[in-house]
């Protein structure tokens, strides 16, 4: 690609993006949420036209102009969100749209061949041809929408953060799949925000911003500081700072809590002005715990007190505890994409934007202005809706709710998955400000460097069970990985 | 400034229809005494999808809508035949719609049941209950004022410039888009319709917020009920068939989307007047009935389409 160029109206998505990628050669793009990945990953499918610029695929001018037209050329895309028929048998959806046909009839024996063949040459032929999608874990679909480009011959595969939703294995199966694929002389894009992942899985980076091509080169010569600059656009200060906190009283206090989806127990005590976090693997119960104490899921056993209230919990109460949740399924539970930003910023506490009962539309959007300025959220308008921003904005709009209900105790799940550096600074600046403004912040996440850089006390989850809550400079990377996974 | 312009995209709808038959039967469509009548028709769907709007909008369905109606005019007029007062008499008519959304509302929060379903229950269970409660035959009841609801105004209440239950319809609605738009639970309404698990870790009560929306829907379908009896002036188990269509066709038609989170009032009151207006209009035009269903059909799969469209740049 040389020189594309893609204007919406009057914004510029796209302003001159460069890249190449050989046969056989894994080449990551990366680069702030808005810099203009979603939208060059349209035009390599034929969603969008450019507007100027030229594509060349094998040396001839390429220039699809739909989705379908892309796939023929041999250019596949692997969406985060994956596009298969849940229904469907793995077979069916492999040869989806380009089924072998005898007479008009579906050749049956010729669909499973092709199918296994394909899962073959992923090196997963164990994957059972006429089993059913839906029933497959999620791992499992990925390389089944990767069969189906394989199987209708594409040669040139997008993959768009395709480590989004694996576990750690998943993701090591992933970069073998990967591998095997280049060496089998296949050109491979890799969409990403985690850099070591960049590093695991490709030879060369290519860094976009503000749509455009601000840097690259082979990963063997350019160290992080490097790719980071050129995302950010300057050299990136302290990622996470670090206040003076004194730890108060204690507001959430559990013992031996168990939940309906909880399987083991929890202990922990958390302090006013402090950040505890929780490491753990995918599926080791950390989301369930944080759900149990929110009150989203039933308790089962055990005791939990929140800011001094114990007994039935809901939602409801927890909020006017002074408790707060983001989830981390962000588009599915956490924000209502359909909405305004100013609905879902003030949804928790509408009270107090009017007289009783009231909503007054001026004085939402001001008590959203206040946030929407202090934590940068991108946006044109208080009105404009969320699914319209950005992931790290609307990660932004969610955290600012509970700034808005001014809580004292934040459960935060995964704040920072799948959204940029620049928001995610400004997410980690904020969970400081609020430990040193004496507030308690209880931190789940998967991405140990944040949990060492962040948090005062970490504790590790495996299996259902919680472990000590230790000092960070008691711990290191390794001791936590090696407790998540049960070896401590 | 969008939110304007999508405001004004059923109004145009309007505009167009009414310009089109006023060109095509000069002097007969627009006149005093034909608008009087097509208000006079459209004020008991208008009055049903005020409705259906806060259903839908919370992503919700009520295919029930039609039997309710139905139920309230045989309520309404076995209590005046066994000698009420109107106003308890409507009075009791409407409770008893809201609980009638009670049970719908329970259904649906409390067994966790797509709202679809349990309105299909209920689609012919409270049709049957009119039927039964009426002895399946019409229900003669005095005359009182409640019949002067919706009869053209004799010359001396010119005054009032619209028949009084067009008042009733337009003052309901008012309090709807004022529901929908200013108070806390209007926004607990639409977050539900947008994202239901949003909605509750944000604290809302999900399942009384849909209770309540259901109990006001049927609350507001009774009072389209009460408007129906003075338009029959006889309570008729049978009346009211296929009403549930119309009704989500004008909540459809004013913008609202049935996937839920989006909702208006303005756009379902225009939406309904739109259908009143075609239906009208092609009678003036002495076109059969079959072709007024055909253009209604057009006009509501065009109206969403065009909605479709003009959101896409969204």
């Amino acid at each position: 690609m040389r020189g594309v160029r893609k204007s919406f109206n009057a914004t510029v998505a796209l302003a001159g993006v460069d890249l190449a990628v050989a046969p056989g050669e894994v080449l990551a793009v990366v680069g702030e949420n808005g810099a203009g990945k979603s939208t060059l990953m349209k035009v390599l499918a034929g969603v969008v036209r450019p507007d100027a610029g030229s594509m060349l695929l094998d040396g001839r001018p390429y220039a699809p102009r739909s989705p379908r037209d892309a796939r023929s050329g041999g250019v596949a895309m692997i969406h985060q969100e994956l596009a298969l028929a849940p229904h469907l048998t793995v077979a069916d959806n492999i040869l989806l749209g380009a089924e072998p046909a005898r007479g008009g009839l579906l050749d049956r024996a010729a669909v499973r061949q092709r199918a296994r063949a394909a899962l073959a040459e992923l090196g997963r032929p164990d994957i059972d041809p006429s089993g059913i999608v839906g029933s497959l874990p999620i791992a499992d679909r990925q390389v089944v929408e990767i069969a189906r480009a394989l199987a209708v011959g594409c040669r040139v595969l997008v993959l768009d953060e395709p480590t989004s939703s694996l576990t750690a294995e998943d993701v090591r199966h992933l970069e073998t799949l990967v591998r095997r694929l280049r060496d089998r002389g296949h050109a491979i894009l890799f969409i990403s925000h985690v850099l070591e992942e960049v590093r695991s899985f490709a030879d060369r980076v290519t860094v976009l911003r503000d749509g455009a091509t601000v840097g690259g080169g082979d990963l063997a010569d350019v160290d992080d500081a490097a790719i980071v600059a050129w995302m950010v656009g300057r050299p990136l200060r302290e990622l996470y700072p670090r206040s003076p906190r004194t730890p108060g009283e204690v507001v959430l206090e559990i013992a031996e809590l168990a939940g309906r989806r909880l399987p083991g127990s929890a202990s922990l005590t958390l302090r006013r002005g402090e950040v505890l976090g929780i490491a753990g693997l995918v599926g080791a119960g950390r989301t369930e715990l944080l759900r149990a104490i929110f009150g989203l899921d039933p308790v089962r056993s055990g005791a939990l007190r929140v800011a001094g209230h114990a007994g039935p919990a809901s939602p409801a109460r927890r909020w006017a505890a002074g408790a707060g949740m983001v989830s981390e399924d962000r588009k599915a539970e956490g924000l209502a994409v359909g909405m305004s930003v100013a609905d879902n910023l003030t949804l928790s506490r509408l009270g107090r934007l009017g007289p009783p009962g009231l909503v007054l539309p001026g004085r939402q959007a001001a008590a959203a202005r206040r946030w929407i300025d202090s934590l940068q959220i991108r946006c044109r308008d208080v009105a404009q809706t969320v699914g319209a921003l950005s992931g790290g904005n609307q990660q932004k709009v969610a955290v600012a709710r509970l700034l808005h209900h001014d809580v004292d105790l934040l459960l935060l799940d995964e704040p920072t998955r799948g959204i940029d550096v620049g928001a995610k600074a400004r997410i980690y600046a904020v969970i400081d400000e609020l430990a040193a403004r004496g507030r308690a912040v209880l931190l789940v996440s998967s991405h140990l460097p944040e949990l060492l850089g962040v948090c005062d006390r970490v504790a590790v989850m495996c299996r259902g069970r919680l472990g000590p809550a230790r000092p960070v400079d008691e711990v290191d990377e390794r001791v936590l990985m090696q407790e998540a996974i049960g070896r401590a | 400034m969008t939110a304007w312009l999508r405001r004004l995209g059923p109004l145009a709808g309007l505009v167009l229809v009414v310009l089109l038959f006023t060109v095509l039967r000069p002097g007969q469509f627009v006149t005093p005494a034909n608008l009087e009548i097509m208000l006079l028709q459209t004020a008991v769907v208008a009055t049903a999808a005020l409705g259906m709007t806060l259903v839908i909008a919370a992503g919700g369905i009520d295919l029930s809508v039609g039997a309710q109606v139905a139920l309230a005019t045989v309520t309404l007029a076995t209590l005046l035949a066994h000698g009420w007062s109107p106003s308890a008499a409507a009075a009791t008519t409407v409770l008893t719609g809201a609980a009638c959304g009670c049970l719908i509302g329970g259904l649906v929060a409390g067994l966790r049941l797509p709202p679809f379903i349990v309105t299909l229950g209920t689609w012919g269970g409270l049709r049957g209950l009119a039927k039964g409660l009426s002895g399946e035959t019409m229900v003669v009841a005095p005359t009182t004022w409640l019949n002067d609801l919706l009869t053209a105004l004799p010359p001396e209440q010119r005054w009032m410039v619209v028949p009084p239950g067009v008042w009733l319809t337009i003052l309901l609605a008012v309090a709807v888009a004022a529901l929908l738009q200013f108070t806390v639970f209007g926004r607990h309404v639409l977050a539900i319709g947008s994202n239901e698990p949003t909605a509750r870790l944000c604290g809302v009560a999900v399942d009384r917020v849909k209770v309540a929306v259901y109990a006001l829907a049927s609350a507001l379908a009774a009072v389209a009920g009460v408007l129906q009896f003075a338009y029959l002036t006889v309570g008729d188990p049978t009346t009211a068939l296929g009403m549930e269509l119309d009704v989500i066709a004008a909540v459809v038609i004013g913008g609202a989307s049935l996937t839920g989170g989006r909702g208006s009032v303005a756009g379902t009151l225009i939406g309904a007047l739109i259908m009143t207006a075609v239906a009208n209009g092609c009678t003036k035009l002495e076109l059969p009935n079959w072709v007024q269903e055909i253009v209604t059909g057009v006009i509501i799969v065009a109206a969403v389409a065009i909605d479709r469209l003009r959101r896409r740049d969204e």
